[in-house]
């Protein structure tokens, strides 16, 4: 179907709307529905990515970003050791290939994070490997904390009971 | 091959429009992306890391309360029919199904809960997609039960976690949180004056981004929208959660306004519109979906404006579902061709029309006061 706004796109939006009074269905194509201001659906889900992985260029995202060029391109970082994707196809899919490319690239995707998330420190649930280190343990009571706190002033009673004695079993000192 | 049966009704609890603000949000999603310690995920994910992921989910279900009674189905062993209508029910996605030719991968399964709104799909982008799915306006309810249901395979589990990044993804727009929380609403008004553009714009700068009725790459139809928040990273799931909440209710708000103006200002076009649409669905002899969702649309609003009285949301929700392709094929036990679909989905809204919420001709309502007199 070619797109009723300017004749020549393909339309893939068709939006019910009034226009003089009368009820019609539009069928535009991306350009124009994103002119009237209705963005294709799966724009804007993946555009900040896909932009900000062009900007990521061929030299590396460690510290100090645009500023310098020249020996960033050293920064240019090998394979992920556990499967084996290599920094350019992520560049290209925008998909990690497993948990350790996360370290792989670590300092890439940090600068990356800042820019699709503003930031890269993860403030939510907090996972308790089976064997915690004292600092896990301590992030994970500060989440929970934090959950009890909202639950109670939700007046969650039964959900702040179970986030208590969650908490009392993680606590260090506590006997049970 | 019996899978029909776990599916028959799987995934449709939403459909009672029972939530708050239910003429206006028709339901409200939440899913967790996680991934396993120790195997490939997205691009580089071989078969076997996909069997290991399902053999461990496989392994520790029964010790997993939310799940005790689930069924797990490999898409692979599913007749394409009733993948086809996973899809249109929204439990699983495009991609698990291998839309793209080749059809679904080994290893790619699908749970389902038959006792609460939960489903994980299974070696999808990520190695688990947690998901539920609620009626209405209901985040925090479906954040709290997902959140128990992460909980207790977290226990069972080992999750790819980084104590910076949070929860690990394949992609890194969904890293930290893992959170996708949307709600699906019916914005007709909003669109009808024209204001749309300005909320949908709004959206982008409070954080949010919108897609249409099917998700991701599908069209905007019928009026409805997808709102949910567009980053993971950076904030609790419970902040994420409640900023959405209080955005949804500003959009409905504005869509109640705008309500208000189309009946103040355009009242008899507004009905009259309300009324054809009632009027083609009721007799019409051939509809395809996108017609139907576009007159639904219509008489969504005038069941809601109380311009159709006795016409129930849940009724519309019904038709919005079993009006899909795959859905008529299966009630008519055989594939139909475009033409054949047609026909069955107008009969499907004739039916329902007439046997459910029927709307008195005008001399039952009009007594009295003339509801259909023209005021000038
Ligand atoms: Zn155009
Ligand atoms: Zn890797």
């Amino acid at each position: 179907m070619v797109c009723e706004n300017c004749g020549s796109g393909n339309a893939v939006i068709h939006l019910t709307q009034i226009v003089d009074q009368e009820m019609r269905t539009l069928h535009l194509c991306e350009e124009c529905a994103a002119e009237k201001g209705l963005e294709t659906s799966s724009v804007p889900q993946n555009f900040p990515l896909t932009d900000f992985l062009a900007q990521m260029g061929g030299k590396g995202e460690a510290e100090g970003a645009s500023g310098g060029t020249g020996e960033e391109r050293e920064t240019a970082v090998g394979p992920c050791s556990f499967c084996g994707l290599e920094f350019s196809e992520f560049k290209e899919t925008g998909r990690l290939g497993c948990p350790h490319c996360w370290s792989s690239f670590e300092l890439h995707l940090r600068g990356l994070l800042r820019r699709v998330h503003g930031g890269s420190q993860h403030l939510g649930k907090v996972y308790l490997s089976p064997d915690p280190s004292v600092s896990e343990r301590e992030q994970r009571l500060e989440a929970l904390r934090r959950k009890l706190r909202r639950a109670v002033e939700l007046e969650d009673f039964e959900k702040a009971a179970d986030l208590r004695d969650e908490i009392r079993t993680l606590e260090p000192a506590a006997g049970r | 091959m019996s899978d029909l049966l776990p599916i028959q009704d799987s995934g449709l609890g939403w459909l009672d429009a029972s939530g708050e603000h239910s003429d206006i949000v028709l339901s409200t999603r939440v899913r967790l992306a996680r991934n396993l310690q120790g195997h490939a995920f997205g691009p580089k994910a071989r078969l076997n890391d996909r069997t290991a992921v399902l053999d461990q989910v496989r392994g520790v279900r029964d010790r997993v309360d939310l799940l005790r009674s689930a069924e797990i189905q490999e898409l692979v062993q599913m007749e394409a029919r009733s993948r086809r209508i996973l899809l249109e029910r929204r439990l699983v996605s495009r991609d698990l199904m291998g839309e793209n030719g080749s059809g679904p991968a080994r290893g790619t399964a699908v749970v389902l809960s038959p006792d609460h709104p939960l489903s994980v799909m299974i070696n999808e982008e990520d190695h688990l997609r947690l998901q539920t799915l609620f009626s209405g306006l209901r985040l925090r309810e479906a954040w709290s039960l997902l959140d128990a249901l992460d909980e207790e395979l977290g226990r069972e589990l080992a999750y790819a976690y980084h104590h910076e990044f949070g929860f690990l993804t394949s992609c890194p727009t969904n890293v930290g949180t893992g959170l996708r929380a949307s709600v699906l609403m019916h914005l007709p008004a909003l669109v009808l004056t024209k204001e749309i553009g300005k909320v949908l714009q709004g959206l982008s700068q409070v954080g949010l981004t919108f897609r249409g009725l099917y998700g991701e790459g599908s069209e905007v139809v019928g009026n409805f929208f997808q709102l949910s928040n567009q980053t993971t990273l950076g904030k609790s799931e419970e902040d994420l959660v409640d900023h959405l909440d209080r955005i949804v209710r500003q959009v409905i708000q504005y869509e109640t306004h705008a309500r208000q103006v189309l009946l103040r200002d355009a009242a008899s076009v507004t009905e009259d519109k309300i009324w054809r649409a009632y009027g083609l669905l009721r007799y019409a002899r051939a509809l395809s979906f996108e017609e139907l969702m576009n007159l639904l649309s219509g008489i969504r609003l005038g069941a809601s404006l109380k311009l159709l009285p006795g016409l129930r949301v849940y009724s519309l929700n019904k038709i919005m579902i079993f009006t899909q392709a795959a859905h008529l094929e299966e009630a008519a036990g055989r594939s139909l061709s475009v033409a054949e679909s047609d026909a069955h989905r107008a009969t499907f809204v004739r039916r329902i029309l007439s046997t459910e919420g029927v709307v008195p001709p005008d001399e039952e309502n009009a007594d009295g006061n003339a509801s259909g007199d023209p005021t000038d």
